[in-house]
Formats: structure tokens, sequence, C-alpha cells
């Protein structure tokens, strides 16, 4: 299964990080990848709820995604379904999991994007071939192969 | 360049399906610590039968993973590394995406943990 997984030590309470997250409000101020102007942020955080965000880029393009809130555990457990709009870069639909959990310095947050790319990899249960990819490309790195 | 995207994601569509099996990440595995391999030699690890290694090889082929080439009775059969490396660009693309939002959201909770503080809530 296509994933991609990030941990972040955040110096911030739970409470502050999960409204980060899932409020309009709060992904509107951190949602925009570069300069450019958030220009979309809905969110109805509940289960069945949706959400939908849009940027536009310095270099004047303009992404979209949207989805909808599959689980939400306050304030530990955000699960949502994923999609880049139109394009045709658009993968499909992909599931994006927030976890948080409280630490002394803060939270620590663990992002996972997951079933990022294709059918077969959806409905197939076995995980793990990142870790091949990754000895693969410290190979590849190693320039052994021709 | 419509066309050249297509194609690209059919390419990665094909890659990644090919890399969902097991065992087709192992005969990758394998082949990734030498220069080419015959097919006997890289079903000998698995119990399953050379026909099935052979079904496996195809698709590996059809991705474009591997090429063979067969000499006399002999197939040689050797990793082909560009669909992987289109592969792994990809998903850093979506590594890069991710981690800059996760440092933006790290700032913004920051700097809202500081008003908490500072307003004594």
């Amino acid at each position: 299964m296509t994933s991609l997984t990030l941990v972040r030590r955040i110096r911030a309470r739970i409470a502050i990080v999960f409204d980060a997250v899932t409020t309009a409000e709060g992904i509107a101020h951190w949602w925009g990848p570069d300069a450019g102007p958030v220009l979309l942020s809905e969110s109805d955080p509940r289960v069945g709820g949706r959400y939908r965000l849009r940027f536009r880029m310095l270099d004047g393009t303009e992404h979209e995604s949207s989805g909808e809130f599959l689980e939400i555990v306050r304030p530990e457990r955000v699960v949502m379904s994923w999609r880049w709009k139109g394009g045709l870069e658009d993968p499909g639909e992909s599931r994006v999991e927030i976890r948080l959990r409280a630490i002394p310095e803060g939270t620590e947050i663990t992002f996972t994007h997951a079933q990022l790319h294709d059918e077969e990899a959806r409905r197939s249960h076995q995980g793990g071939w990142t870790g091949s990819l990754d000895k693969l490309e410290a190979h590849l790195a190693r320039g052994t192969v021709a | 360049m419509l066309s050249y995207m297509v194609n690209y994601q059919t390419r990665l569509d094909r890659t990644f399906a090919a890399l969902v099996d097991p065992t087709r990440r192992a005969i990758l595995a394998q082949l990734e610590g030498r220069d080419s391999a015959s097919v006997s030699e890289l079903a000998e690890p698995f119990v399953i039968k050379l026909p099935a290694v052979m079904k496996h090889l195809d698709v590996l082929d059809d991705a474009g993973l591997i090429t063979r080439s067969k000499s006399g009775r002999t197939v040689t059969v050797r990793l082909r590394p560009q669909p992987l490396r289109e592969a792994m660009a990809w998903l850093q693309r979506y590594e890069r995406f991710w981690s800059g939002r996760l440092d933006g959201l790290a700032a913004y909770a920051e700097n809202k943990e500081a008003e908490a503080r500072g307003t004594g809530r």
C-alpha cells in the first residue's frame, strides 16, 4: 500500500493543534505552501461532514482538495478521505489520517497519507513495499545500476 | 504535454500495481544486489513453481521494471531503474508538500499557544 507518514513535535497543547487541523479558520492560517493566498477553507468536522480547501501559489496555479471526515475522536484522531480536484495529475481518492498525542513539550502529530496510488493497492492488504523501495533507492543512489 | 501526463500516470499505475505483490518485490530486491540474474536463479528462493515466477516476471516486464534477454536457453533478467525513480520522485513530491504543510501548522499552533499563555488561559 502506497503511503507516506510524517511525525512532528509541536510546542502547543493538543486542543490547539486539533482545532488548527480541523476548523476552517485554523486550516486557513497554514494551508498554502508558499506566500500565495488560501482562497477557500471550508470544514465541517464531524463524521460525514466535508471539507474543501483551495490555495493559489505564487506561480499563479490554483489547487483544490476536498473530502469527507470519516472518523473524528477529539482531540487525538481524525481520518478523512482526500482528493485533488480535477487535473491530469489526479491519482484518485486517498486517505489522510492524523493522530495527535500529548507529550510534555506539547503535541506529537503523526500524519499519514495512505492509499496514495492505485486501485489494486487499495484493495490489497499487503503493506510495506516502501521499505524495499527505500533499499532500492539507496542502491540506485550508489549508482550501481546502469 | 497532455498525452505525456496521461502516460506518466499510466506508467505510475503500472509501477505501483507491480510493486504491490510481495513476491515481485522480493524478485526486485534480488536483482538489486547484482548486475543480472537468470530466471532459474531468481526462482530458486521461492516455494512457488517456475511458471508462477514467470508470470510475475511478465508483470514486472510490462511495468518496465525489468528487462529480459534470451541467449540460447538462458533468459537473463536485469533491473530497469527508471520507473522506480519516477515512482519515488512522485512520492517525494507528496512528502515535500506535507512536510511543508506540517511546518506551517506547527508555526501557527505554536503562535496560538503563545497567545493563549499571554492571556493567561
